[in-house]
């Protein structure tokens, strides 16, 4: 059977509105994921611009009907240009209780609330914690609630698709629990009909994906469509919405997530730099999907090591760079505690590699599942000794690639291990991604002595070039045999030395060295007017709440500029002049105040924070309300 | 400079370093050095093609000392290092220094590894039952109730053995030998360095400044033969300074018997099989005098893929396949939508 959109009966009405943010909340086994992934698939294709944003549990499968066994999956699409996931809820889809309870304070007043009246059950309010069913006592009467027995549609459905299939006398191997998990998609059909998608990009998708079990992909099939009717024909929906297509740039796009778009950054920086890829790492959340996909490339040459620990893998990545290969490694917060001392040898060896950090909340194993950028200072500052490696931070999912990339040209010409620090939200968050033409990315160029560079033919392992950048020569080249190690190396032959002035000159060049990548990166951009007073700065994720924050405030006459530092060390070389040509700094940041306070010590302006730490993005009215509050208080005008 | 060509012969001195060796005098870490850049330049391989990567303690300076190429890197993580390395260059000769500190408490868990996975590294453990660089204290190594500076009262710590950890990980290769005994030395050394696989050699190294003297009853000469034996492949297990001494299996365990007494011959003995069941390999790593003669030699020698060739096959025969990855199309991926110039739905 192939899906075609059913053809509208008697038409309802349809509104046209610019933007909407859905959620689809549920048990973590209910499937919400896959739902929000699938309508986001199906938006990006119509055309919108799409922001998600996936929130789940720690726990793979908490006890059903609980509280934190609930899932969810928010997105939001628009004919306009976006950046965030969205704040408020248009509509909430709320599978069972437990999803009501925890998400409805985030749906907006007169927004759209479809439960699943089937899952109201007295077992699973009990689990929720209500005392009696929310649906009857007054307190979602701010909503327009619509409650659907959708597991009973989409048990009639499959049975159906049983029935038919049984006379025809083909066996049908659902039985009727994995016919009520089918109910996943009743939502996603109802969700096509209520914003008026077509219904092919998901069929598609449950063709790939169930075609070796046919009876599996027609019933699905026929929920889906059965969710699509209900909207269509139920008395209780007056109108459908239509958001039209966004005015992208023009081009071929897909979708792409944070996490996605590193891993095909690493794998087009082998590429460019004709090097191949090694990746050494330990499974970790939210890191590790980055492993999943790197795995799969073994025809780009891709050595994947699933290592013992996070010390292995971090020592295993030493070992390729100094082997010669684009050498790798990603985790998160605590494992980068573990990787500290590996990552100080590289700053001793002056190897290129590449660290990636998926931030989460912290300390110790604190919320893996929930974003934070707390480890700004672990990656600046967090290893023993005088140790400068170069930082970088990706503002949005697709610059994770280019990112990636950059991180590798800046590891080779100057011989340095980078870190990016990426996080929860732009690991997992997705947006459409217009597709880099690979013929037209710049080669990263590399080089390789074979011969002498001392006197009387000998080979000065440290000695710098330009970039204050050793030479990186692979073993195996013959007369160019050398050793490096971890001890302080005397300055140019690299052999171990403990003279105080030879070590107080290896700190300052490893320090120079750092500092004089800024010379080769881009400047501070600055969004906004030159002549605003106050200077809203941040980092990483907060991108896209920032900008939508400062455009609301713009518009209602604030004079504020943003500026978002994608080099944290070295900062941008002129990061001191744009800081300065403000009367106020404020630095809104997932942490305590730690950009805050490097931008502080370093340009000793007088910057404030703007701090959240909750394991939650910022949201875009949160800091309209905490910039303005804090302007109007200070007056800033 | 010198260039590889496929005649080149190789001297000792090819092999060392302009570096100052600074052990302390009298040090069994001399002898293994030694050992190493005989054996490597009978071998005949040019000294770049070799990689030398250990970790911290008085033998991991050992890299310093090879005119080859050399990692020094840190506490525990030789192991670790030289995975990486070896995966991406197959083509390395690589070996890892390490010591009883290094390799069986900091670094124990890498160690377990890389012997599983069979990696093609061979491995020296220089074990000198003590902690010489921080200055005498007890190591994984030492002997109940040892008392160093850190156990005044003796140590309470059951000891690790090496030997045992190594067959407990599936080792493919396993050795044992002592470093005042060049000639047993170089021999397990050299089969060490033709063995396709983890090779794991643990060598009895004297510290003679914080723990002398822990295996004299391996380096003595004389009192050598009725404490050691050397294990040979294929041969009846004899020891004894009148070679009247062997080695039975009864039942489930080993026994130490005098050939000539209760009707005892030859014959009766167990034959040292490199191959046989890890489960006799496990026994006789076990051996210690004064019970048993410490057994040295190859104890296990088996053959194994090796993990970095395994690795790399994967690679080839994936891009045999499919053919070599387009990374446009990777880029692309399989779900795209186009905008065009005004368009408007």
């Amino acid at each position: 059977m192939s899906v075609e959109t059913p053809s509208q009966g008697p038409a309802k009405a349809t509104q046209d509105i610019s933007s909407a943010t859905v959620r689809f909340a549920g048990d973590s086994g209910d499937g919400m994921q896959l739902t929000g992934m699938q309508f986001t698939n199906t938006s990006a294709v119509f055309g919108n611009d799409v922001s998600t944003l996936p929130d789940f549990p720690a726990e793979i499968r908490a006890p059903a009907g609980t509280v934190y066994g609930v899932s969810g999956f928010q997105l939001h699409f628009s004919s306009d240009d976006i950046f965030t996931p969205g704040d408020e809820l248009d509509t909430l889809f709320a599978m069972n209780p437990a999803a009501l309870k925890t998400n409805i304070g985030d749906l907006k007043k007169g927004g759209i609330l479809i439960v699943n009246l089937d899952a109201f059950t007295d077992q699973n309010l009990k689990l929720a914690g209500y005392e009696k069913s929310p649906l009857k006592d007054g307190s979602l009467d701010n909503f327009r609630l619509h409650p659907v027995r959708m597991t009973e549609a989409t048990l009639k459905a499959v049975d159906e698709v049983e029935a038919a299939w049984k006379a025809e006398g083909r066996e049908f191997s659902l039985n009727k629990k994995e016919a009520a998990r089918c109910k996943n998609f009743f939502a996603l059909g109802l969700a096509c009909w209520l914003y008026g998608r077509q219904l092919d990009t998901v069929g598609q998708f449950i063709e790939d994906k169930f075609g070796k079990e046919p009876d599996v992909r027609e019933a699905n099939l026929r929920v889906l469509r059965a969710g699509f009717d209900y909207g269509e024909t139920a008395e209780i929906f007056q109108n459908n919405f239509k958001v039209r297509k966004a005015k992208l740039p023009p081009g071929m796009y897909r979708e792409i997530r944070g996490n996605e778009a590193l891993a095909l950054g690493l794998t087009a920086a082998s590429h460019l730099a004709g090097k191949p890829l090694f990746y050494g790492t330990y499974p970790i959340t939210p890191a590790t999907d980055i492993l999943h996909d790197l795995a799969k490339h073994k025809s780009f040459g891709v050595r994947t090591f699933q290592a013992e620990d996070e010390i292995a893998a971090m020592a295993s990545v030493i070992g390729a760079s100094f082997a010669g290969a684009l050498a790798a490694t990603a985790s998160s917060g605590p494992g980068i505690a573990l990787k500290g001392e590996a990552m100080g040898l590289a700053v001793m060896l002056e190897l290129p590699v590449i660290i990636v950090n998926v931030q989460r909340g912290g300390p110790s194993t604190g919320l893996p599942t929930k974003t934070e950028q707390a480890d700004l200072f672990q990656a600046v500052l967090g290893r023993n000794g005088e140790c400068p490696l170069v930082v970088l931070a990706p503002a949005r999912p697709i610059e994770c690639f280019d990112l990636a990339i950059e991180a590798a040209r800046i590891a080779f010409r100057s011989m340095t291990p980078v870190v990016i620090l990426t996080d929860g939200f732009l690991a997992n968050s997705t947006e459409p991604w217009m597709v880099p033409d690979v013929s037209k990315l710049e080669a990263i160029e590399i080089e390789h002595p074979t011969e002498p560079n001392g006197p009387n033919g000998t080979y000065l392992p440290y000695k710098r070039d330009e970039w204050l950048a050793r030479p990186w020569v692979l073993p195996g080249t013959p007369g160019l045999q050398h050793r490096i190690g971890g001890l302080e190396k005397k300055h140019e032959t690299g052999n171990v030395c403990y003279e105080p002035d030879n070590h107080g000159l290896m700190v300052s060049l490893r320090q120079a060295k750092v500092d004089k990548v800024a010379e080769y990166l881009p400047e501070q951009e600055v969004f906004g007017e030159e002549d605003a007073d106050v200077l809203a700065i941040g980092w990483g994720g907060t991108y896209g709440a920032l900008r939508e924050a400062c455009t609301t405030l713009r518009r209602k006459g604030h004079k504020i500029a943003h500026a978002h530092v994608r080099y944290l060390n070295p900062f941008p070389r002129n990061l001191g002049t744009v800081l300065r040509r403000y009367k106020h700094v404020l630095v809104p940041e997932l942490n305590g105040g730690q950009l805050c306070t490097l931008l502080r010590a370093k340009y000793l302006v007088d910057a404030q924070p703007i701090s959240k730490v909750k394991g939650r993005p910022f949201m875009v009215h949160e800091l309209v309300e905490r910039l303005e509050s804090w302007m109007t208080t200070n007056a800033a005008h | 400079m010198t260039t590889a060509t496929e005649d080149r012969k190789f001297t000792v001195a090819d092999f060392a370093s302009n570096q100052d060796v600074r052990w302390c005098p009298g040090c069994g870490d001399y002898s293994v050095l030694a050992a190493v850049k005989k054996v490597l330049a009978d071998e005949g391989i040019p000294p770049e093609q070799y990689a030398f990567i250990s970790g911290i303690g008085c033998s991991s300076r050992f890299p310093y000392y090879m005119d080859t190429y050399g990692m020094h890197s840190i506490h525990g993580r030789a192991t670790a290092v030289a995975t990486g390395f070896k995966i991406m260059r197959p083509d390395m000769q690589t070996w890892i220094i390490t010591g009883d500190g290094d390799a069986l408490s900091i670094g124990g868990n890498h160690t377990i590894h890389l012997i599983r996975r069979n990696l093609d590294v061979k491995i020296l453990l220089f074990n000198n039952e003590i902690y010489g660089l921080t200055k005498g204290q007890y190591s994984p190594t030492s002997p109940f109730g040892k008392v160093t500076k850190s156990t005044p009262y003796g140590s309470v710590d059951e000891p690790l053995h090496p030997l045992s950890m190594a067959l407990a990980a599936s080792a493919s290769f396993v050795g044992r030998t002592v470093d005042m005994h060049p000639k047993h030395l170089m021999e397990v050394i050299r089969r060490a360095h033709h063995h396709k696989g983890t090779a794991f050699v643990e060598i009895y190294q004297n510290c003679n400044i914080f723990n002398d003297g822990a295996f004299n009853h391996a380096q003595d000469r004389k009192l050598r033969p009725d404490n050691v034996i050397e294990l040979e492949d294929g041969k009846p297990m004899i020891f004894g300074s009148k070679q009247d001494k062997g080695i039975v299996l009864d039942g489930q365990t080993l026994k130490v018997v005098t050939l000539g007494e209760n009707g005892v011959t030859a014959d009766d003995l167990l034959v040292h099989d490199e191959k046989a069941d890890l489960s006799i390999h496990f026994r006789i790593a076990r051996m210690r005098s004064p019970e048993f003669p410490d057994a040295i030699g190859v104890l296990r020698a088996v053959e194994r893929d090796t993990y970095d060739g395994m690795i790399n096959r994967q690679i080839e025969t994936v891009i045999a396949k499919r053919g070599p990855g387009d990374l446009q199309k990777l880029i692309t991926g399989r779900s795209t939508w186009v905008v065009g110039n005004g368009d408007e739905d």
